[in-house]
């Protein structure tokens, strides 16, 4: 029976291969903006490539995974709703990579101060990326599981949100210039980005999963 | 010209493949899960294959219903049926051939004066009833049960459409054999006692019968149909009329495949009635009436509110307007055929109630002697000896028709000549010695013939006794005049 299933086992590991980077990058994120703040240069540099290396990876998995579908005409009744999942997960670890880009080439000066907040942010950006690619593992087997996952997404979102507004309230009262306030409160919003991002997708998946188990 | 008038049953056939193949694959075609090369290529196959293996089961319903004896009546029969089939779908009412032929027969009974079954009739209606009920019992069933395995094996979604795939042909396959098992009673069994197919042995003792060998030719019809015109329905019954899951429409095919089996497996039968439940009616029945019920028992369980009711009305509608639509063309189109084309659309039967039948039936427990008083008249038609006894004696319908094919006169002369050139392989020794006793002899009712070689059924006990009564009508239509 195992010859039937095989090409079939190849494209489930490359769907599994493509979440696994989104979420290995939405990891990522998070201990490379903690280089950062720690000023931990070598580390900082390690990851960045790695997320990179991370991105191309995804690209190329979900590139094949949508050429498999569409050339085979494999699950007619869903290939758009997983085509606009994967391109819309794709998103997620292309925002954790320009912002980590963005830390690296505009170097901001931040306050020691908001180190904390800042660290707590891209905790909550992560956990809300992590969430919806457990959400996503669970809409290719069990579309009912979907949900339980889901309310985490809004909820580390609603989290970071919280963080990101409070966070640029205080850059915004520092006696620092103007200048350096909106830069600070720019690189809030990368990191806020990422949640924006996993909601984005998360809002998808509740349609699709709706459409899957009707 | 035999095969001229085996024309009209090729037509239903291609009618069938063009519009019922796609009740089996429609829905697996129309969503793209399946290609139509090869939904085309398995339904031939399989709807073949059902005919001619297992087409006996229904055909054998129909044929009590009413025994067409000429085939220019079977002709104009199933004409008659393919025409009220394809005016009534001009006029989009609904239509069923099952629904058809079973009127058409009916007209013929009346046009030659043949009694109908009315218990086969009564079988026949209430599995129309029946068929689009079960489906969709069928359909809510194998719906939940498919819908709790997927939920508690998590099979990734890729994985399970390949399953799907894979399952939409093994279920279509199994639908197309019984399609073929089913409707093949539709196609050509009207033509079953008439066919002018002589059964040939190969290899060691295997017997391709006449029947089998009409349904392999209506079979290679229906293929037809699939073929040059079921592509279009086909992706019309998938995207148009429902719009289904894949998962959805795996169900209904299988829903579909399994009412259409449970009419036509005599397996099934027998299985049934061997635990002393009723038994089955085999009845061709329609697979579009099976569909719709399959559909309505996934929307029934799903609590849609776009499921429309008043197509069940359509359909009921259908089962008393097809029939009696059909059996008035056929009766007028009889008419027609006899008197201007002056072709014989029915055999002349003869019935007399003689003093050998008397005392055959007194045998047989018979009590009311009242049929005495008719005993010198001869009768040209069931129709007119059943009026006569319904006048005369309190006899019970079913006493009616036992006398009445007790005193059918048919001329047996069991000719020496036809008896020497007879092919013995499918008799046995005792039978054959038997057969040769009896040689010369002429008889004036079947059961006068039967009851001389009655004994050969102790010969051989061993015997399968359908196989003996199998070989005892092929003896009486050997030597009928």
């Amino acid at each position: 029976m195992e010859f039937l299933f095989r090409r079939t086992k190849v494209l489930e590991g490359q769907i599994d291969d493509f979440l696994d980077a989104v979420s290995q990058g939405a990891l990522l994120f998070k201990h490379t903006i903690k280089n950062y703040l720690n000023q931990e240069d070598e580390a900082f540099n390690r990851n960045i490539a790695t997320i990179r290396k991370l991105e191309k990876e995804a690209d190329q998995l979900r590139r094949s995974v949508e050429n498999y579908l569409y050339t085979h005409s494999l699950i007619p009744e869903h290939r758009g709703d997983v085509l606009g999942l994967l391109e819309n997960m794709d998103n997620v670890i292309d925002t954790a990579k320009s912002s980590l880009n963005c830390f690296s080439i505009e170097t901001p000066d931040i306050k020691p101060q908001l180190v904390n907040d800042f660290l707590s942010l891209a905790d909550k950006a992560a956990l809300a990326a992590e969430a919806v690619v457990m959400a996503s593992r669970d809409f290719f087997r069990d579309a009912n599981a979907v949900k339980d996952h889901l309310h985490k997404v809004y909820f580390y979102e609603k989290e970071a949100d919280k963080i990101a507004d409070s966070l640029r309230r205080r850059i915004f009262r520092l006696e620092i210039d103007l200048s350096h306030k909106i830069h600070l409160g720019a690189f809030v919003k990368h990191v806020d980005l990422l949640a924006d991002r996993a909601e984005e997708v998360a809002d998808r998946l509740s349609i699709y999963t709706i459409k899957r188990s009707a | 010209m035999s095969l001229l008038f085996l024309s009209s049953g090729l037509f239903l056939g291609w009618s069938l493949g063009a519009n019922d193949a796609a009740n089996v694959f429609g829905t697996a075609v129309g969503s793209r899960m399946l290609k139509f090369s090869t939904a085309a290529l398995v339904c031939s196959i399989f709807v073949t294959l059902g005919a001619v293996l297992s087409g006996s089961g229904a055909s054998h319903t129909l044929g009590k219903l009413g025994a067409v004896d000429a085939i220019a009546g079977a002709f104009m029969v199933a004409f008659s049926a393919g025409f009220t089939v394809f005016w009534m779908s001009r006029l989009k009412l609904p239509v069923s051939t099952s629904q058809a032929i079973v009127g058409a027969i009916i007209g013929w009974n009346y046009y030659a004066g043949a009694l109908t079954d009315y218990n086969a009739l009564t079988k026949i209606v209430s599995t129309w009833v029946l068929c689009p009920v079960l489906a969709a019992i069928f359909s809510i069933f194998f719906f939940t049960l498919f819908r709790v395995s997927i939920r508690r094996t998590r099979i990734h979604m890729l994985k399970l459409d390949k399953i799907m795939r894979m399952s939409l042909l093994l279920a279509g396959a199994f639908g197309a054999y019984n399609l073929g098992a089913n409707n093949i009673a539709n196609v050509m069994g009207v033509f079953v006692p008439v066919a002018p197919f002589q059964d040939f042995v190969f290899f060691d003792g295997m017997v391709f019968t006449g029947t089998q060998q009409l349904f392999l030719i209506g079979g290679l019809a229906i293929s037809v149909g699939v073929y040059t015109y079921s592509r279009k329905v086909m992706e019309t019954v998938g995207n148009s009329l429902f719009r289904l899951s894949p998962e959805a429409a795996f169900v209904v095919v299988l829903a579909n495949a399994f009412v259409l089996f449970v009419f036509s497996s005599v397996w099934l039968q027998q299985a049934i009635t061997s635990v002393g439940l009723p038994a089955i009616p085999l009845v061709p029945v329609s697979s579009t009436q099976a569909v719709v019920g399959a559909v309505l028992g996934i929307g029934l369980l799903k609590r849609a509110h776009g499921v429309n009711f008043s197509i069940l009305g359509q359909i009921a509608s259908g089962w008393v307007t097809t029939p009696i639509i059909s059996c008035l063309i056929t009766f007028v189109a009889l008419f027609f055929l006899q008197n201007v084309f002056n072709q014989e659309v029915h055999r002349e039967r003869r019935f007399k109630v003689a003093r050998s039948v008397v005392q055959h039936l007194h045998l047989q427990g018979f009590r009311d002697t009242a049929w005495n008083s008719i005993g010198d008249v001869m009768f040209h038609s069931e129709m007119s000896l059943d009026m006569a006894l319904a006048e005369t004696c309190s006899l019970t319908a079913r006493e009616r028709k036992s006398l009445i094919q007790a005193s059918e006169m048919v001329e047996i002369f069991v000719d020496p000549k036809i008896v020497a050139k007879m092919d013995r392989v499918s008799l046995t020794d005792n039978e054959w010695r038997m057969l040769k006793k009896i040689s010369g002899k002429r008889f004036d009712y079947t059961w006068q013939f039967q009851q001389a070689l009655a004994p050969w059924t102790e010969l051989d006990p061993g015997e399968n006794k359908a196989r003996q009564q199998a070989k005892l009508d092929r003896l009486i239509e050997t030597f009928q005049k």
